[in-house]
């Protein structure tokens, strides 16, 4: 019973742990103060107005959202794919799909980065939101890759098999039978591709070039005094479009949809 | 398009053609080429790289006690983020996954999951404002008479620590839930005491769930640069890394300091799959 107890206590310390940051940064959105003291002088949505007005955020707003949108298609299309291939049949290195899937998310981000960065430099390509999303695709390929292969492990493939029996062919098998089983772990690994997408800063930062996505501008302008209320927004924004994603793909197809990050 | 179907292994290759290619091209290609220039050197006085392969570099870094310094620091931070993360991950995921009901379990799963796809540089900056000198943390703490780290690598560390840990407490609380209940009852129908059956029968089982946790905690500090530039002064691997590439231009140094952290996952990933932590992931 005593550690049952402690145990319940542990619990609750570690979810406040992990929660007081974010709720922090939340409030300092509201604060009307320009300078982040505690406690905060009041509620206010002031900051929110000021950063719709902001050019270079708008700005960098959408370049995260066309990246994140980009690298899900890619992901999503190439996850897919492999997914399938490594379900259904055997092959010479099918083992190793696997961890080269997850070697792009398991390897430090700065060594993807720097690797991307010297490899786009040497084929003379110019940066910018094409060589982001192909950096960012690259690391999202393993998230809709598991969802998919999980789910096509669990779903039966004698009803394939029923399928091409009664006379399909397999393109026909594929859109009637396997599709609509795989359905909603694509959308839940596409949500989770555009999150993790939307908040990547280290392989960005060195694919970007000019471009600045929505974490680039929040960490270039953290600093300036003049902003922090405006970046607070940011930050609020940024959570916002990471976590109703993902909350929405653990809703559609349960607890191992996001662990696999 | 049946007939292509009963050759098993012509449609495997359709199938995986794409994704192999951009991961194989795109890269383990830019993986490659790093590897390699990590071999060229970099002139500053005229600004051109020098393809011809040379030791150079690594003589640099080896000879350089500067270089020792920060990559032993980083090491150290990464093993000490990872038992940290290890020993506060435990308990939450052990109450998850054999204690909470089947509902509070559920919630707790999207409560630890949320947090961990907020943006990673919104939290940073979250822990900036919490670590400033007119931050929250300072303000509870003045009642009690002392104040917070203030900016520094204990700081680095609490924030690592903060980062990483849903990526531990969520493989082990899946491999502690994958413990089949019989195993325990036998445990203590054989007499032994709760004690004995979590260092005898627990912890075993859930070690390469740890292992596999320790994978995501390890190499993420290996090459973080940004929370150490946001939260200290002191310089990590990255920190280094980012600079040689970005301010000196000097891509062969950045590419042979790269590899340490490189070479370093290899061989942790090596021993996790020995430790049997792929299957725990």
């Amino acid at each position: 019973m005593m550690a049952r107890w402690g145990l319940r206590i542990a619990t609750g310390l570690v979810l406040a742990f992990i929660y007081i940051p974010i709720l922090v940064t939340i409030i300092y959105a509201f604060n009307p103060n320009r300078v982040a003291t505690w406690p905060p002088d009041g509620i206010s949505l002031q900051w929110f107005a000021a950063a719709a007005e902001n050019r270079g955020l708008r700005e960098a707003f959408s370049s995260s959202i066309l990246a994140a949108l980009g690298a899900t298609a890619v992901a999503l299309v190439l996850g897919t794919l492999a997914s399938f291939a490594v379900a259904r049949f055997r092959f010479f290195g099918r083992e190793t799909v696997s961890f080269i899937v997850l070697l792009p998310i398991a390897l430090p981000g700065i060594v993807t980065g720097i690797a991307l960065n010297a490899s786009f430099s040497t084929l003379d390509l110019s940066f910018g939101m094409l060589t982001i999303i192909v950096g960012h695709a690259t690391f999202c390929i393993v998230l809709v890759y598991n969802n998919a292969l999980a789910r096509l492990r669990r779903s039966a493939r004698s009803l394939e098999e029923a399928s091409m029996d009664l006379g399909a062919d397999a393109l026909q098998t594929f859109r009637r039978i396997t599709f609509p089983q795989l359905r909603t772990a694509l959308v839940a690994g596409g949500l989770l591709a555009f999150a993790l997408s939307f908040d990547e800063i280290i392989v960005t930062t060195f694919t970007a070039g000019g471009v600045k996505t929505l974490p680039i501008w929040i960490f270039q302008n953290y600093r300036l005094a003049n902003q922090a209320p405006i970046v607070n927004v940011a930050a609020v924004i940024a959570i916002a479009l990471s976590v109703i994603p993902v909350y929405i793909a653990q809703r559609l197809s349960g607890v191992e949809a996001a662990t696999t990050r | 398009m049946n007939a292509l179907y009963a050759r098993p292994r012509s449609v495997a290759s359709l199938l995986m053609a794409a994704p192999l290619t951009w991961l194989v091209v795109v890269y383990l290609g830019s993986l490659a080429l790093l590897l390699v220039s990590a071999f060229w050197t970099y002139s500053a006085a005229t600004d051109t790289i020098d393809t011809s392969p040379s030791l150079v570099n690594f003589g640099e870094i080896i000879a350089s006690s500067t270089f020792r310094t920060i990559a032993l620091r980083t090491i150290g931070m990464a093993a000490l983020v990872t038992l940290t993360t290890a020993i506060i991950a435990f308990p939450i995921a052990y109450y998850m996954a054999r204690v909470a009901s089947h509902r509070v379990r559920g919630l707790l799963v999207v409560a630890i999951l949320l947090p961990l796809w907020a943006s990673y540089v919104v939290k940073v900056y979250a822990w900036r404002i919490i670590l400033s000198e007119q931050g929250i943390l300072n303000w509870s703490l003045e009642p009690l008479g002392v104040s917070g780290p203030g900016y520094g690598d204990v700081a680095l560390w609490l924030v690592f620590t903060y980062l990483w840990l849903p990526y531990m407490i969520l493989p082990i609380y899946a491999g502690l839930e994958r413990i089949p209940t019989g195993l325990l009852e036998a445990s203590s129908d054989l007499g032994a005491r709760g004690r004995q059956t979590f260092r005898r029968i627990i912890l075993p089982l859930a070690f390469p769930a740890v292992v596999a946790g320790s994978i995501f905690t390890f190499s993420l500090t290996l090459g973080d640069y940004i929370a150490p530039s946001l939260i200290t002064s002191t310089q990590f691997l990255g920190n280094v890394i980012f600079s040689q590439l970005g301010a000196a231009g000097d891509l062969p140094l950045a590419a042979a300091l790269g590899t340490i952290p490189v070479v370093l996952m290899i061989i942790y990933l090596l021993a996790a799959r020995r430790l049997g932590a792929f299957e725990a992931l």
